[in-house]
């Protein structure tokens, strides 16, 4: 059991490239953090630093205070739990599980009792004798959990460990991730590419790109109060609408119609070198039918009309697809999440709006609806370096805010 | 349907017998020439029409076979082990390390296996006999170990590359020392390899005859191959034929065996089951 601190942490390669800049982190002590961010922003190379498999070019990495920099990484005392599993093959369950201890040079009886214990925990029991080439893809990934947790180590690391199982199993092994840990209280560092994965296991999360950190908290905090266009885009599924909106008049012209700002926007928005062009962010959940909606809650909204593209009812609720006229949002922030979303090459002229109706709405699809937006949680966005504007010490506050 | 596949097993069987008799007939022409008698030796007949074992009793009989027999298992085994070790070593650092230097290691190592054996024989003669190497054990050990590095080396890395990377790291974050990661994880793994390179490296110097009858002069380190040249009928007058084959055949029989035991240790697939897919 130890808290992590990375303080000022860098990666350079030989090549020049950096990998990972300044990363500052504290991790308390039995703490579930989550690294995300797409593939290349460093969240790995991270990860192989706190194991000691990779070197540190800055910085300095503290495990449970002690500085461990140029400790290899058997002295480091922390299991990691690899993406590929990295079973031993040669090795029955039972063998591999024991490798760290008897390598740690325990007694036989020892070994023989926390082998089962881990087992026992992570229902392995029966398949103890078996080859790893007998295993299931779920079990495998059991394996390796237990060779994790089998010697008590001061911290677990996690480098996308359920990426290779299948969607239902993946599921179910990350309740058995987040109990195991919760269980054990042991201070853990999960990669994830997967949104998903991060916003429901972590205590924190924390949101990587190009090797630095975006931002730092619990998954709510990172969904309502995104510091940048680049955290607003990357959590969330379906993720965050972007419509360019223009200042004027003091207004926002957008495709929704016109957006009335409040005062602290406006403020904001005077001075000789601000944006003239902004990004608007709304989320899916933020739209309504007009027509369900009371009168109290209409007054905190606009209302625009558009068709209906594609309506997918999921049962609980209905997500609607509706064209809006005028450019898509740009940024370079919006551009990478989309090519990591593979969506890159897809885009369609104008834009399309995703959003999420009540179930009771009768909406169907190719005719005109009448929908109304919360303007209280819109957020906007500077596309230049990609700021949330609407963030005030560290809470979205909507357009409206005076 | 039924019968295309009948005559493709058919077509396929026949091929398969052609070439088993192909590369058989010699070596079972050898031993038939092996059992027969010298008034018999020349009749073109493949089945000896008089048995007998007098070829084997002949070259038993003198000091001669028996003193090569030993030098060249003595020194095929001693090159071997110590190929396969080196080798072992290089292509471990090879597939897993870049040092500087690396390029130029693997464009050395595949230089000396080009490079024409009999072009270097005359330096090694001058050389050894120098160093007091010749007509000693070491004096062909040395050279072997030379030609059969780039062999091992090259059919070892390959080996070593296609065991994944992960089982190192975790063996490290499981405590272990890059020397326990090696010995307790990558080598039984990489065990197929070394088996096939043993074989390889082994059949190289048992083979050889180039070295052999220019590094070496008197029974004290001439090995099989150069002895058969050397062999004389019982008396000076009669054809050695016989007994040069029953000696070929005897030599055979090693290699048979040697690859017959490590064929059982080459289980192809053996990582398995370590990472997916």
């Amino acid at each position: 059991m130890a808290d992590i601190v990375l303080d000022k942490v860098s990666k350079k390669f030989p090549d020049g490239t950096i990998a990972v800049r300044d990363v500052d982190l504290e991790i308390a002590d039995g703490e579930f953090v989550i690294l995300v961010g797409p593939s290349g922003c460093g969240k790995s190379t991270t990860l192989n630093m706190i194991a000691g498999l990779e070197d540190i070019s800055s910085g300095e990495l503290r495990i449970g205070g002690e500085r461990v920099n140029d400790k290899a990484p058997r002295d480091r005392d922390i299991a990691m739990v690899f993406q590929s599993y990295a079973l031993y093959p040669n090795m029955t369950v039972r063998e591999n599980m024991a490798f760290p201890l008897r390598l740690a040079k325990l007694d036989k009886e020892t070994i023989t009792r926390k082998v089962e214990e881990a087992a026992k925990v992570l229902e392995l029991t029966p398949l103890l004798d078996r080859k790893p080439a007998n295993l299931s893809g779920g079990q495998r990934q059991r394996v390796a959990m237990g060779r994790a947790i089998v010697r008590q180590p001061k911290a677990f690391l996690m480098d996308e460990p359920l990426s290779n199982l299948d969607a239902k199993l993946r599921v179910q092994m990350r309740t058995v991730v987040s109990r195991l840990q919760k269980q054990l209280a042991t201070t853990t560092v999960y990669v994830t590419h997967d949104q998903t994965e991060a916003m429901t296991l972590g205590d924190r999360v924390v949101i990587m790109r190009g090797g630095a950190i975006q931002q730092v908290g619990p998954p709510q905090e990172l969904y309502d109060h995104p510091n940048n266009l680049f955290v607003a885009g990357f959590i969330g599924s379906p993720s965050m609408n972007f419509l360019t909106a223009t200042v004027d008049e003091g207004r926002l012209r957008t495709a929704l119609g016109d957006v009335p700002i409040g005062d602290r926007i406006r403020r904001e928005l005077e001075g000789a070198d601000a944006p003239r062009d902004l990004i608007l962010g709304i989320r899916p959940e933020h739209f309504e039918d007009a027509e369900l909606i009371d009168e109290e809650t209409r007054r905190r909204g606009a209302e625009f009309t558009a068709p209906v593209d594609i309506v997918e009812s999921m049962g609980s609720d209905k997500y609607v697809y509706l064209s809006v006229e005028g450019e898509r949002a740009t940024s370079a922030e919006l551009e990478e999440l989309a090519a990591d979303a593979g969506a890159a090459d897809f885009s369609g002229a104008g834009s399309n709006l995703v959003t999420r109706l009540s179930a009771e709405s009768t909406v169907t699809e190719g005719e005109d609806r009448r929908v109304w937006f919360n303007l209280e949680k819109i957020h906007l966005f500077d596309p230049s370096d990609g700021r949330n504007l609407t963030l005030h010490e560290g809470r979205a506050a909507g357009a409206l805010a005076d | 349907m039924a019968d295309t596949t009948t005559r493709a097993k058919v077509r396929w069987g026949l091929l398969d017998l052609a070439v088993v008799v192909f590369a058989l007939t010699p070596v079972l022409w050898i031993m038939s020439l092996s059992f027969k008698t010298p008034a018999t030796l020349t009749d073109g007949k493949f089945i000896p029409r008089e048995w007998t074992l007098e070829n084997y009793r002949t070259i038993f009989a003198t000091d001669q076979f028996v003193r090569a027999l030993v030098n060249s298992i003595g020194i095929a085994l001693i090159a071997t082990s110590i190929a396969v070790v080196l080798g072992a070593m290089a292509a471990y650092a090879i597939s897993r390390l870049d040092f500087p230097g690396k390029r130029m290691l693997i464009g050395v190592s595949l230089l000396i296996a080009m490079f024409p054996q009999v072009s270097l024989v005359s330096p090694l003669f001058e050389i050894e006999r120098q160093l007091g190497l010749f007509d000693t054990w070491p004096g062909l050990i040395l050279p072997y170990i030379t030609f059969a590095l780039p062999l091992a080396i090259y059919t070892l890395s390959a080996f070593f590359k296609q065991i994944p990377w992960d089982l190192e790291k975790a063996a490290k974050m499981d405590g272990a020392t890059q020397g326990q990661a090696f010995r307790r994880v990558i080598a039984p793994l990489a065990a197929p390899g070394l088996f096939t390179t043993a074989i390889l490296v082994f059949i190289f110097c048992w083979n050889d005859f180039l070295f052999a009858i220019s590094l070496t002069s008197t029974e004290r380190s001439r090995t099989v191959p150069v002895a058969l040249s050397f062999f004389t009928g019982a008396s000076q007058f009669e054809d050695p034929t016989g007994a040069i084959c029953a000696a070929a055949v005897v030599i055979t029989v090693p290699i048979i065996l040697f690859v017959l035991f490590f064929q059982r240790r080459i289980v192809s697939g053996l990582t398995s089951g370590a990472v997916k897919g």
